[in-house]
């Protein structure tokens, strides 16, 4: 274990830990954007940086390890005056649109500008500003609000083992862009969306279906493989508009293709909604009473005439637990047989 | 999963995910993991990442190969062969773990060993189509690795002699001491949210809810004191067999929940077939699926999002799913419909609310009594877990095994039922793919994935598509001695000359119509889904 | 007695693109025609050497006839027959061609450690290499002493990184000696990306055995078996050469398996650099060597501890790996008796800008500057007036004339607002305006720039653009305050030296001449009148002669008079091109 010094505060960590890390564990704020604990240290947005007794520059706590005895400060007056001046230049090359943002209320870029009660704004100049769409069907990449954190492409690299975008250009003209600038063709992880600071990459379903504010998230379990990938269902209008994962799960936040974006068929007009009873070879809508009544009789008759082992029940490996049990129940306690299985049992 | 039970006393995953990243070997067998498990798929990535060695076993060169350090293509069906071979190399060069083998184990007899001996790595070699030394590098691999694991889903199972698979990799764990360990151990990755759970909760013919078998008489009376009514004892028939009892005219009547058999079990004109034989048929969904078209009664039913309760998922963890929004017009939550109809039928179950039936579940099977809802506010709970303070279990046998001992089985090397021939000369083996579920009720409806994967293919090898005179894209026709498809050719060099692939997702070139019921694993009853002999033919 | 004849060409990148090649090419006819060979065949012989500094002379050829030499510059293939026939067969210089007074001053005053034998000897022979005492240094290492003792003898003599930072040279290889891993790396450094320098280039050109020598000897003293020269693929000469030294190095058992049958292996690979500047900052290096986008890193930790692959790894740039031979050879107090006390030995610089010799030089640390500008450059072109000195490549600063006595090392340049840097050096006179100096250097940088950090990327992109707009008159009250606030932020926020010290030409020149700045903003003024936008010409009556010349070669139309009377020019058509300033005989416009 280390002792540290952090704001005056003393910390005990393990070694190895970075200072960022040290001051989350401490409960002390720092800011950042480029910041993921479940990617390498990065050190691009330069927010967190921080002022380490004996060093003689101020350094990043993201990438900075602790070391016996150190003390650090976390903010002074050069330092707030470098992330102010961080944050408006991010800023000055940014569309600000956030009234019409899908990101808006839920962006880091945003809460900095609001932290730091940037209104007016320096540095403003020449803005980058693509006219090229990406036609791929899940992810909108508005590459003007892009801030360059890095995250997506190292999630895309380092987790997923896909690396379809990376950076391309220099200086001020650089951009994250699948090769040659293509639509990106990957595997629609969509892992890229989830660490996004800010509305550079969207779902492109979830756009104009709701604002952050008038969402009520859900956790929930997702209901594709076997994984058991926890989710957060974000409904608006007893629609799902979107789904997201918390990085403190079993699945650290990470989800697939069908789990982040396969959630349309809930809402799809295909949904039976009313019972059904085959009359003349053709489905009529019927009430429940009806159709319950007429399969209980049907179920009873041939119990009567052929015992309850004419009577076989299937149930679901997409049910829960609870209608899992009750089915079995049901057609080993009233109807009388062990006739139940599931189809994908083996 | 009958596989297991017989060799451990339970089936399931014995690690947990998170304890995947610490593994130093990882064995993928029979499972295209980056694909259909791709969570699992980034643990093991993660694993690879911090230096563990990977080895994949597969006839495909599934994504997965990308990151393995070694790779063996075995033909389709001959995982016997291969895995006793590398038990060969085990046995032979003395890797295996004699402690583990006495103090835990029983069979590894004079039989068992002389079984082994045939399966020298040149026979594993003539069988299998991986060359020798592989064999012999992977066995190495695997016995001389502290904390290895073995994964693996259908590509093991789905074959007629899928239970024997099970219990070479049951071997294989056994004679190297490689269970009961954190980071060590056989997992068959679930293909289904929920498989773990239906099979937990004894929607089997044999078991009741915890594995508990019906033919036994304590058991049995302990569900009819819980449930108050008296239990038949004779075990029911299984899924393939309610079919052929309906064809055989037996089976009078079927009520099918959230399942869609017509497409995702094999040889789709018998299951229709059968299922026109039935008097009465109801089916319970949240779409009108090709099963549900040929029902009398259609029950409109709401989906996940739509209900509260429980799934269990693949590593035996027990977790919330919660209501987020009201199903669509009149459909019902499935508990209310099982509830309505048990009533009308004379028997009333009351719960007033999930969690009830839930309590009433730990009450049946003492492994998941100590879970409540409330303990699941934080996070999921893995079984077993019988008391409301024991922490759930990572991993599985840490003290034994269920049933004792861990039984070594004697495996011989069967071919599979339907090997290539002059007329049908290609292997076909099905699966899924990475934008698809299952038979696409719910992808298929999700239209920025029909954008992405919305045609059926079969992938052919390049030097197959050459001598057939097939070009990517080309329109052929794949036969079986069940039925025939149409749909568009994809050459890749994924599937190994003489094998070819077809996803079972799409109704329009059903896969399952080329499959067989027939061939059935004996013991577990699980069909023949990995090999058909197939012939492809250019329209 | 027979005549000793030995010709030497330059051949470096500059003594090739004036013609060398053809020079020599010339030589080798003429002697064969005039039958010089057939005589004296074994005497007589034509080399190729690398670059002796004095690239704006370039063909630079010696004739060295018994032991005396004589230097001719300028020399065309067309002039060769001439030197053969009057000097080679008739024995008379010929004089006209021959260097002056000049050349001679601007050798006096350097001292020539690693260029010693650049322009001697033949770079793409290792007997010539050999010859002059190459290798000495290597075999004395693996025959006498351990590596320890070689890091002892570095960190005496006080070498430091010649790559910008000027990190001690011994105590990085300590460090890296002092790691505990079974694979070590040690790169050399030659993308040498500052606008302007080619001094790795030159050494590389003249003497790649010196750079592979001193990195063996690094090799053995860290304990390393591969090396990797980073070198931009915009070398090519470079290149072949060092492909050319490190086959012929193999072949004599300097590298490969069991060095000199001893117990000790290394090789070395190139890695070729597509030519981004900011690839040679050390980290980013190591990215674009991995086959990663070339990306600076935060350090710590350094590549000492996590390098190339993650394993511990030195980075020295080109010329302090050529210093390391030498020093082996000669002794850690011979280094030391060069330089001040905290910086010792020489510096290669690439003089050039206003002064009347321009070239690679090799001074003692220390020197001044105004012996540098004055007795090494000649003076300023034309005898203007000295105005600045700007050191250190595009993260250096401006020095103004009042300070050129101070002496030229690490801290005292670094005192003053500037660095030594890798070694670029511009000297600027009254035509030079310090604010567009200032501009040129930020879009350097700001092109050049990464990406990564969003000081570096947007920060100098800022500044340019404020800058800019100062130097087309449309600077607002304010800006020097804006330029000032960012410039401090840009260098203690950024992630890697190119940020850190990008905004080094903004704050010298503001330092120094923050009247220039005043003058663009405030009056609309371009002192040096060098700024277009800010230009105004105007024709003072009292001249002009009414010839109409000047309204014959506006362009724009903008010049109205009558003839035989004062003319006019009508400010709002102006498009400030000068025609009219240049046309003039009677000096009767005036701009400003
Ligand atoms: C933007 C930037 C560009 C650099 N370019 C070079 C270069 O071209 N050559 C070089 O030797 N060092 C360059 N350096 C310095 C290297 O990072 C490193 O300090 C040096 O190679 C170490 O070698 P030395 O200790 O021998 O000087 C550069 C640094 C920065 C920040």
């Amino acid at each position: 274990m280390i002792t540290l010094l952090i704001d005056g505060k003393q910390v005990e960590v393990k070694e190895g830990t970075t200072i960022l890390e040290a001051a989350r564990q401490a409960e002390i704020y720092i800011p950042t954007l480029c910041d993921d604990p479940r990617l390498e240290p990065y050190g691009a947005c330069r927010l967190c940086l921080v002022q380490v007794k004996g060093m003689p520059r101020l350094v990043t706590a993201c990438t900075t390890p602790v070391a016996e005895g150190m003390e650090v400060q976390t903010s002074n007056e050069q330092i707030e005056r470098i992330r102010k001046t961080i944050v408006e230049l991010l800023l000055s090359d940014h569309p600000n649109d956030c009234m019409v943002c899908e990101k808006a209320g839920d962006c880091t870029l945003q809460e900095l500008a609001y932290f730091y009660n940037l209104r007016e704004n320096r540095f403003l100049g020449e803005r980058r500003q693509y006219a090229q769409r990406d036609n791929n069907p899940f992810i909108e990449r508005d590459m003007e609000k892009c801030v360059l954190c890095g995250k997506c492409v190292r999630v895309c690299e380092e987790v997923q083992a896909v690396a379809a975008i990376d950076i391309a250009y220099r200086g001020f003209n650089a951009k994250v862009t699948p090769p040659f600038e293509k639509d990106l063709n990957c595997e629609f992880c969509g892992q890229c969306i989830s660490v996004c600071p800010t509305g550079a990459l969207i779902g492109k379903l979830s756009i104009g279906r709701g604002r952050q504010k008038d969402i009520q998230k859900v956790d929930t379990i997702c209901p594709y493989c076997g994984c058991g990938c926890n989710i957060t269902l974000h409904v608006s209008r007893n629609e799902i508009i979107r789904v997201s994962s918390s990085p403190d799960n079993i699945n650290e936040g990470w989800l697939c293709v069908k789990g982040r974006f396969g959630f349309k068929f809930v809402n799809s007009p295909d949904r039976l909604k009313k019972p059904l009873i085959k009359k003349n070879g053709k489905f009529e809508e019927v009430s429940w009473d009806e159709a319950l009544d007429y399969v209980a009789s049907k179920f009873r008759e041939i119990k009567d005439r052929y015992g309850p082992d004419a009577i076989g029940g299937l149930s679901s490996a997409r049910c829960t637990n609870e209608e899992n049990y009750l089915f079995q129940k049901f057609i080993r306690a009233t109807i009388g047989t062990n006739n139940v299985d599931h189809c994908a049992r083996y | 999963m009958a596989g297991l039970a017989t060799v451990f006393g339970s089936g399931a995953m014995t690690n947990s995910i998170p304890e995947i990243e610490n593994n130093d070997l990882l064995f993928v067998i029979g499972s295209n993991t980056k694909e259909n498990h791709p969570i699992v798929a980034l643990r093991m990535i993660k694993a690879v990442r911090k230096g563990a060695k990977l080895i994949v076993a597969d006839p495909r060169k599934v994504p997965m190969v990308r990151f393995a350090h070694l790779w063996l293509q075995h033909r389709p069906g001959t995982d016997v062969a291969l895995l006793n071979s590398m038990m060969h190399v085990i046995v032979k060069e003395d890797l295996i773990d004699r402690e583990f083998i006495v103090m835990r184990t029983e069979g590894f007899n004079e039989e068992f060993i002389n079984n082994l001996e045939e399966y020298t790595p040149e026979v594993g070699e003539k069988i299998t189509g991986v060359p020798k030394e592989k064999i012999i590098q992977a066995a190495r691999m695997y016995a001389m690795a502290k904390h290895p694991g073995i994964y693996y889903t259908m590509g093991i199972t789905q074959h007629s002699h899928g239970s024997d698979n099970v219990f070479c990799i049951a071997n294989l764990a056994l004679m190297t001491g490689n269970l009961g360990k954190e980071s060590a151990g056989v997992n068959p990755l679930r293909g289904q949210n929920n498989v773990q759970g239906s099979t937990d909760m004894g929607c089997i013919p044999n078991l009741y809810p915890g594995y508990q078998k019906v033919d036994i008489q304590p058991v049995r009376e302990k569900f009819e004191r819980l449930w108050g009514v008296s239990l038949s004892d004779r075990p029911g028939l299984t899924a393939p067999e309610m079919i052929a009892e309906a064809e055989a005219g037996r089976l009078k009547a079927m009520y099918i929940m959230g399942e869609n058999p017509v497409l995702s079990d094999p040889d789709i004109g018998h299951t229709v077939k059968a299922l026109k034989c039935l008097d009465f048929l109801v089916v319970q969904d949240i779409f009108l699926t090709e099963t549900a078209e040929l029902a009398d009664v259609v029950l409109p039913s709401a989906c996940f999002a739509e209900k509260d309760g429980t799934f269990t998922n693949t590593e035996r963890r027990v977790q919330r799913i919660r209501k987020a929004i009201n199903p669509p017009g009149e459909a019902r939550e499935d508990s209310w419909i099982i509830m309505e109809l048990s009533k009308r039928l004379g028997y009333d179950m009351k719960y007033t609310n999930i969690e009830e039936i839930f309590q009433e579940i730990g009450m049946a099977w003492p492994a998941m009594a100590g879970i409540t809802y409330s303990r699941l506010e934080k996070g999921g709970l893995q079984w077993p877990c019988p008391t409301t303070d024991h922490p759930g279990t990572k991993y599985l046998f840490k003290g034994g095994f269920p049933r004792g001992r861990g039984r070594f089985t004697v495996v011989k090397y069967r071919p599979s039922a339907e090997e290539p021939d002059k007329e049908y000369p290609f292997v076909l083996t099905t699966g899924r793919i990475l934008f698809k579920y299952h038979t696409d009720t719910m992808t298929g409806r999700v239209d920025p994935i029909n954008k992405v994967a919305g045609e059926p293919f079969v992938e052919i090898n390049p030097e197959d598509a050459l001598i057939l005179g097939i070009e990517e894209g080309s329109k052929v026709k794949v036969s079986s001695r069940r039925g025939e498809i149409t749909l568009k050719a994809k050459i890749s060099k994924r599937p190994g000359k003489g094998v070819v692939f077809i996803p079972f997702h799409f109704k329009e070139a059903a896969a399952n119509m080329l499959t067989s019921s027939q061939h059935l694993d004996p013991l577990c009853k699980i069909p023949e889904l990995k090999v058909s002999a197939v012939r492809i033919e250019k329209v | 007695m027979q005549k000793e004849v030995v010709i030497k060409i330059c051949m470096g990148t500059g003594g090739i693109a004036a013609g060398g090649k053809e020079v020599m090419q010339a030589f080798i006819e003429e002697l064969k025609q005039q039958g010089i060979d057939a005589t004296v065949e074994k005497h007589c012989s034509v080399h190729q050497v690398g670059c002796r500094g004095f690239c704006a002379r370039d063909v630079l050829v010696d004739v060295i006839m018994n032991g005396e030499k004589t230097t001719y510059q300028f020399i065309k293939p067309d002039m060769v027959p001439r030197i053969v026939e009057e000097h080679i067969v008739g024995g008379v210089v010929v004089d006209e061609w021959a260097v002056k007074e000049d050349y001679h001053a601007f050798h006096e005053k350097q001292v020539k450690v690693v260029l010693a034998d650049c322009g001697e000897i033949d770079p793409e022979s290792i007997d010539s290499y050999i010859e002059r005492g190459g290798y000495e240094a290597l075999k004395r290492v693996l025959s006498e002493m351990s590596p320890e003792e070689v890091i002892k003898v570095i960190k005496d003599s006080g070498l430091r990184g010649r790559g910008g930072a000027g990190f001690p040279t011994g105590l990085k290889w300590e460090f890296a000696r002092q790691k505990n891993s079974d694979t070590k790396y040690i790169i050399c450094n030659a993308d040498e990306g500052d606008p302007g320098a080619f001094m790795d280039r030159s050494i590389i050109e003249g003497n790649p055995h010196s750079v592979i020598e001193g990195m063996v000897i690094g090799a053995y003293a860290i304990g390393a078996k591969t090396g990797y020269v980073y070198i931009r693929a915009e070398y090519p000469l470079a290149v072949e050469r060092l492909k050319i030294a490190l086959a012929q190095a193999k072949e004599k058992k300097f590298l490969g398996e069991n060095i000199l049958g001893k117990d000790f292996s290394f090789e070395i690979k190139i890695k070729l650099g597509a030519g981004a500047f900011v690839c040679g900052e050390e980290t980013a290096l190591i990215a674009s060597i991995e086959g990663r986008r070339g990306m600076p890193r935060a350090k710590p930790p350094f590549p000492v501890e996590k390098g190339l692959w993650g394993k511990p790894t030195v980075i020295n740039n080109v010329e302090t790996l050529a210093n390391v031979p030498y020093i082996i050879r000669n002794g850690a107090s011979w280094f030391a008796q060069y330089g001040t006390e905290k910086s010792k030995g020489t510096k290669v610089f690439a003089l050039t800008g206003k002064v009347k010799n321009t070239g690679l030089i090799e001074v003692p640390m220390g020197i001044s500057l105004r012996e540098i500008i004055y007795d090494i450059g000649g003076g300023i072109e034309g005898d203007r007036r000295l105005k600045a000195v700007q050191t250190g490549g595009p993260s250096g600063g401006c020095i103004p004339e009042s300070m050129i006595d101070i002496s030229v090392d690490y801290e005292s340049l670094q005192k003053v607002g500037s660095i030594v840097g890798s070694g670029g050096m511009v000297v600027m006179d009254e035509t030079d305006c310090m604010v567009n100096i200032a501009r040129y250097f930020l879009e350097f940088t700001q092109t050049e720039s990464c990406g990564k950090c969003v000081p570096c990327r947007i920060g100098t992109k800022r500044l340019l653009e404020i800058l800019t707009r100062i130097t087309d008159g449309r600077g607002r009250p304010g800006d020097i305050d804006l330029l000032l606030i960012l410039s401090e932020d840009i260098k203690a926020g950024s992630l890697c030296g190119l940020g850190q010290t990008a905004p080094n030409p903004v704050l010298s020149t503001i330092k120094y001449f923050r009247d220039e700045y005043e003058a663009h903003i405030h009056d609309k003024r371009c002192p040096a009148g060098v700024c277009k936008n800010l230009l105004t010409y105007t024709i003072l009556e009292e001249f002009c002669k009414g010839c109409t010349m000047c309204a014959r070669v506006c362009p724009a139309g903008a010049i109205v008079g009558e003839k035989k009377k004062p003319h006019r020019i009508v400010q709002e058509i102006c498009i400030k091109c000068g025609a009219c300033f240049e046309t003039c005989k009677f000096k009767a416009i005036r701009k400003g």
